[in-house]
């Protein structure tokens, strides 16, 4: 608990807020100091946590990948260059295998979401109250130092992965083609509202699903690390019973840290393989 | 928790990263792991080759041993022929020689012997000449008579 005065409930409203910078209230631009402030704030604010944590997890990351490039040879590769080549055909590979076609772009978009999801998913495991303490301290209210918590996060992702799966639509099959495959199926010509509503439901449901899904886990996630860490919080006076939630607060941390090392792996590999699974469909023909 | 703004922002970071990814990244390093894989076939090959090649010279080397082998025994056998060849020639020749030589005598001896009877014969017709000159004891017209004499000389 980053302060004695917090209920359980406040506490957890707390970690949950993200800081978002927006049109105050009383018609000035500035940070939301609480949740009503930032709903107030409508569409045209930004949450400056998810943006500047995501653009310095993604830099890093593509720095990197950056330097084992420009030193990259065909000669012997140091340790830093074999990782990301070892990455890069461990991508190269698994898109190989759900992609039949040819794309140059897919691998490098495997690889970014891969590994920006994978950054973004793997801050959960910083101690949670570490981070918002250290931001109290420089005097930030509110600080989610997990980007893929924030819907914004993943559906900005699956947005521009569903634009590119219109875009390939379009450019493999046509306009006219992408449509039948909207209208004329499965029932014939005959039943195009059904046919309709069925495929849409079924495009619609790409990008929505990526989104949530990764959002849905890390989400819980966090949460659950929040719920345990309100056990140590309840902290009041030398007793037996506080020392044995402090105890199983550090136990169940770690075990639910561990644990989550699977999850933050598992699901920038699922984003990344769904992606690339919307991508083969998108071109490829269903007639 | 609210949509805002920071959706779009995440759009246009992401399509950011992944050009980013695509231009600076993948292809650089993707044309290093094609040009080490090309490398390494390369070796691969070079290496094969060489144990081809090793072989081929093993195999060349022992056919040139034992052409050599061969050659040196068609030299010595030819040596050995023509040494054969160049005693008989030696013995022929002798033999020639020999028969020549012996030739040359026999004429010679026949040309002694025809000499000895020529001078025989021309003192045997002087003696027989001046033996009838003696018994008959008459002048002889040696004129008149020189042809009877030479024909007795050559019944002789």
């Amino acid at each position: 608990m980053s302060s004695e005065a917090l209920t359980s409930a406040e506490y957890i409203k707390h970690h949950l807020q993200n800081l978002t910078y927006g049109k105050l209230p009383d018609g000035t631009w500035g940070i939301a100091h609480s949740a009503e402030d930032a709903k107030a704030m409508g569409f045209w604010a930004l949450n400056l946590d998810t943006f500047l944590m995501s653009l310095l997890l993604g830099a890093i990351i593509m720095f990197m990948f950056r330097r084992a490039a420009k030193s990259a040879t065909a000669g012997t590769p140091n340790g830093l260059q074999n990782f990301c080549e070892w990455s890069i055909e461990f991508i190269d590979s698994s898109v190989r295998g759900s992609f039949s076609g040819k794309n140059n772009m897919l691998g490098p978009l495997a690889l970014t979401i891969f590994f920006w999801v994978f950054s973004m998913n793997l801050m959960d495991l910083l101690p949670i109250d570490y981070t918002s303490l250290l931001m109290h301290q420089l005097g930030v209210p509110f600080f989610k130092v997990v980007p893929s918590t924030d819907p914004n996060a993943t559906f900005g992702m699956a947005i521009g992965v569903f634009i590119l799966v219109l875009y390939y639509s379009v450019k493999m099959k046509g306009l006219g083609g992408f449509v039948g495959e909207l209208t004329l199926q499965p029932f014939g010509k005959w039943g195009m509202p059904v046919n309709l509503l069925l495929e849409g439901v079924n495009l619609i449901a790409k990008p929505i699903s990526l989104a949530l899904r990764l959002f849905g886990n890390m989400y819980a996630g966090e949460m659950i690390f929040i719920l345990i860490a309100l056990m140590g919080g309840a902290w009041a006076g030398m007793s037996v019973g506080n020392a044995t939630l402090y105890g199983s607060q550090i136990l169940l941390s770690l075990g639910w840290a561990i644990f989550h090392i699977l999850i933050v792996t598992l699901q920038a590999f699922i984003f990344m393989t769904l992606t690339v699974v919307y991508l083969d469909m998108a071109h490829q023909e269903h007639h | 928790m609210n949509i805002n703004a920071t959706l779009l922002a995440q759009t246009i970071m992401f399509a950011l990263f992944v050009w980013f990814c695509m231009k600076f990244v993948w292809t650089p390093i993707m044309n290093a792991l094609d040009e080490r894989r090309k490398q390494i076939a390369d070796g691969l090959a070079d290496a094969e080759r060489a144990k081809h090649d090793l072989e081929l010279a093993a195999k060349r080397s022992a056919e040139i041993l034992r052409e050599a082998k061969e050659k040196v025994g068609e030299i010595v056998a030819n040596g050995e022929k023509r040494a054969s060849e160049i005693i008989e020639a030696a013995k022929e020749q002798a033999k020639v020689e020999g028969e020549r030589i012996i030739a040359g005598a026999k004429a010679e001896i026949d040309q002694e012997v025809f000499r000895a009877k020529e001078q025989l014969r021309t003192q045997v017709s002087s003696i027989a000449l001046a033996g009838a000159s003696k018994i008959l004891a008459r002048e002889i017209d040696a004129k008149a008579h020189n042809e009877l004499l030479d024909k007795l000389v050559t019944e002789i």
